[in-house]
């Protein structure tokens, strides 16, 4: 098992005719049982067209009815990102990664109204995707530094989701699922909502947690694993260092209004029982002595 | 993106809103003939720069004449205006707004925020107006009030007539309140702010209600749909690193230390500064070079980071996914050949094609050290820095 996404998903792509989509496709299609699960690609006008083998549609509808793909990821450029995203929910999909960055925040406003009450569940903006190692890797992940095992790791983050993967690796604590739900500030799925899947997977034994200044998605996730998760939780969160009001790189990653800032994140998880680190280079070791303890 | 109170309040007429009438002024002879233009007994002298409590800095007189406009024109003009938002160092004023005076008999707070728990626009208001309303917050949270809105039915007149009567507008006023939230609802949503606040909106002993100050922050990633807004930019109120990360299509903020730091990705970029203060040291900027940083964009980077004069080392942190460590690693190495780096230089390198990326470092002669894993790096960097 894992969370979300296995070897037998049906993934098609959104954007899949340009250069970002192609590229990222291919990667995807040569991860482990990544041929079989890219099944269709979805470009307006472009149906009837095929990359690498995988036949492109016109619309999501259409590349669901013809080849059965129940998720769909999407690297349709930022003004166009959000309609796509309306689309997979239209279509009613299972899951949608959106690894667009740059969508105005406005347009998710939009997008997050019509999904209420619908099947769908999203994965980002601006997020490196999703990946269950050894079987199937949507996003845009470096795939080989995975190894496959029992570690759960969610992060708002993308190269820093790597690094804390590649401590994990590196000390031989192989991950069951790793996703990344992006650092926009109006996105899908929640550190919460992961952590609740990762709480109810059998082969899920523990869960690394990254987070980063800005919004207070991290403090509601460290509320709920205090009453809730039965499994230890690693938790960091960058940002430490920054100052307020600035926008640190990822749209989301702003402390404003006194609200957000890194040492309150890390109080309230350190109250609700994760095992906080303060040192980005310790994720792994303190995950190490807590499966040892 | 920010921009000036008068801007913003130009913005705000044209949803609608009343303000006083104003001049926004280079000058001390605009700003007096301003005055002049704008007749009346009484007028305000404010400072123009992005950042609040201009008025508790000094940045806002009152004047009952015309030579107190003048003197305080004089005054205002080119100070380095201090306040809670500016960091010590503070804001050389460029620009002056001259308003009418207005009577007020009551202050109140009105803004818009997105509210990222909700995923909705959230309409704040609160009684206590025309002061700091972090403030506010903190010793009277009770005094706060958040209405969320719709996004199909947009902030109704119902709620907004609501919203007024809960700080206290009076029933007289409650049709003109109504106009400014919701010109302001419409602001905010049609131009894609992130922000939006008047503080103090005012009741004037006349019984008319007035935003006598306008704040706006506007989302970067919907810029490309407002030209109008873009128009509305004043480099001279940025950092001039920043601009010109920003030219490069590099996320750069300037810190107080003296470690720079390039990294790929936001998120390693604020742990990699993390790292460096948890080990002692002091980090002098964020920079992301991004996903897909090819060797002219970290010489750039190098560049930028080098303008800064007391720097005492460099860390250069990459995790490569997409971008592989060779060809990080052979930009570092143009990089530093091209700016004659004189400080020393940490380099970590992680993921595709590491052990390439590493011969490349190792073999171009260079006094670049190597660092293992980012603890090691951090420590060495803030080593370094401390011998130089």
């Amino acid at each position: 098992m894992s969370i979300l996404i296995n070897k037998n998903t049906r993934v098609m792509t959104q954007g899949m005719t340009g250069r970002v989509g192609q590229f990222h496709t291919a990667g995807c299609i040569a991860y482990a049982n990544g041929a079989n699960c890219f099944v269709a690609g979805v470009t307006p006008g472009k149906g009837g067209q095929n990359f690498e083998g995988v036949p492109v549609y016109d619309s999501v509808r259409e590349a669901k009815d013809q080849t059965g793909a129940t998720v769909s990821v999407i690297y349709v450029p930022p003004a166009y990102a959000a309609a796509a995203i309306d689309e997979a929910v239209e279509a009613d999909l299972d899951l949608v990664i959106c690894i667009t960055e740059g969508i105005p925040v406005h347009d998710m406003l939009r997008t997050r109204y019509k999904m209420q009450g619908r099947r769908t569940r999203l994965i980002g903006p601006n997020c490196p995707g999703l990946i269950t190692p050894d079987e199937i890797k949507i996003g845009i992940m470096p795939g080989h530094i995975h190894k496959k095992g029992r570690i759960g790791v969610v992060s708002r983050s993308g190269t820093l989701t790597y690094e804390a993967v590649g401590q994990l690796t590196a000390l031989g604590m192989g991950q069951s699922s790793c996703v990344g739900i992006g650092g926009d500030p109006v996105n899908g799925m929640k550190h919460l909502d992961v952590l609740q899947l990762f709480n109810d997977d059998p082969e899920t034994d523990a869960v690394v947690m990254v987070g980063e200044i800005g919004g207070s998605d991290e403090e509601a996730c460290a509320r709920w694993i205090k009453d809730n998760m039965v499994k230890p939780v690693v938790g960091f969160i960058a940002g430490i260092t920054a100052p307020p009001g600035k926008r640190m790189g990822h749209a989301g990653a702003i402390i404003s209004g006194g609200v957000g800032g890194a040492d309150d994140k890390l109080a309230v998880m350190e109250a609700c029982g994760i095992h906080i680190t303060r040192n980005p280079a310790e994720m792994g070791r303190v995950m190490k002595k807590i499966l040892k303890g | 993106m920010k921009i000036h109170e008068y801007q913003g309040k130009e913005i705000l007429r044209q949803y609608g809103v009343p303000t006083p009438r104003g001049v926004a002024c280079l000058g001390v002879d605009e700003a007096v003939a301003a005055a002049r233009s704008l007749g009346g007994a009484v007028w305000v002298v404010k400072a123009q720069i992005h950042a609040g409590g201009r008025g508790k800095g000094g940045g806002v007189k009152v004047a009952h004449s015309i030579d107190e406009v003048r003197a305080a024109a004089v005054e205002i003009l080119g100070m380095h205006l201090v306040t809670h938002q500016t960091g010590p160092a503070g804001q050389v004023v460029r620009r002056l707004l001259i308003e009418e005076g207005a009577k007020i008999a009551r202050e109140f707070y009105v803004g818009m925020v997105i509210d990222r728990d909700a995923q909705r626009v959230a309409l704040i208001v609160s009684p206590d107006g025309g002061t700091d309303i972090e403030e506010v917050a903190r010793s009277r949270p009770q005094s706060i009030h958040t209405w969320r809105t719709d996004p199909v039915a947009g902030l109704t007149a119902d709620v907004a007539a609501s919203a007024a009567r809960q700080i206290g507008i009076p029933e007289t006023a409650i049709d003109e309140a109504v106009v400014v939230l919701q010109g302001l609802y419409r602001a905010f949503v049609e131009k894609d702010a992130m922000l939006a606040e008047i503080n103090p909106l005012v009741l004037t002993d006349d019984g008319r209600v007035l935003a006598l100050d306008a704040k706006f922050n506007f989302d970067s990633n919907a810029l490309y749909r407002h030209p109008e807004i873009v128009a509305l930019r004043d480099l001279d109120e940025e950092d001039p690193a920043e601009i010109e990360a920003s030219k490069f299509d590099l996320s750069y903020i300037s810190l107080d230390g003296d470690i720079a730091c390039l990294v790929n990705g936001a998120g390693l970029a604020m742990a990699t500064m993390d790292i460096i203060k948890l080990y002692g040291g002091n980090p002098a900027n964020f920079l992301d070079v991004g996903g897909g940083a090819s060797r002219e964009k970290v010489t750039e980077a190098f560049k930028l980071m080098l303008k800064n004069p007391g720097l005492k080392a460099v860390l250069v942190n990459i995790f490569g996914g997409i971008m592989k460590c060779d060809v990080i690693a052979e930009g570092i190495v143009a990089a530093v050949r091209e700016v004659h780096l004189s400080v020393p230089l940490v380099v970590r390198l992680e993921g595709t094609n590491v052990d390439l990326g590493r011969k490349i470092l190792a073999e171009s002669g260079l006094p670049i050290i190597s660092g293992g894993d980012m603890a090691d790096a951090a420590q060495k960097v803030v080593a370094a820095a401390r011998n130089t």
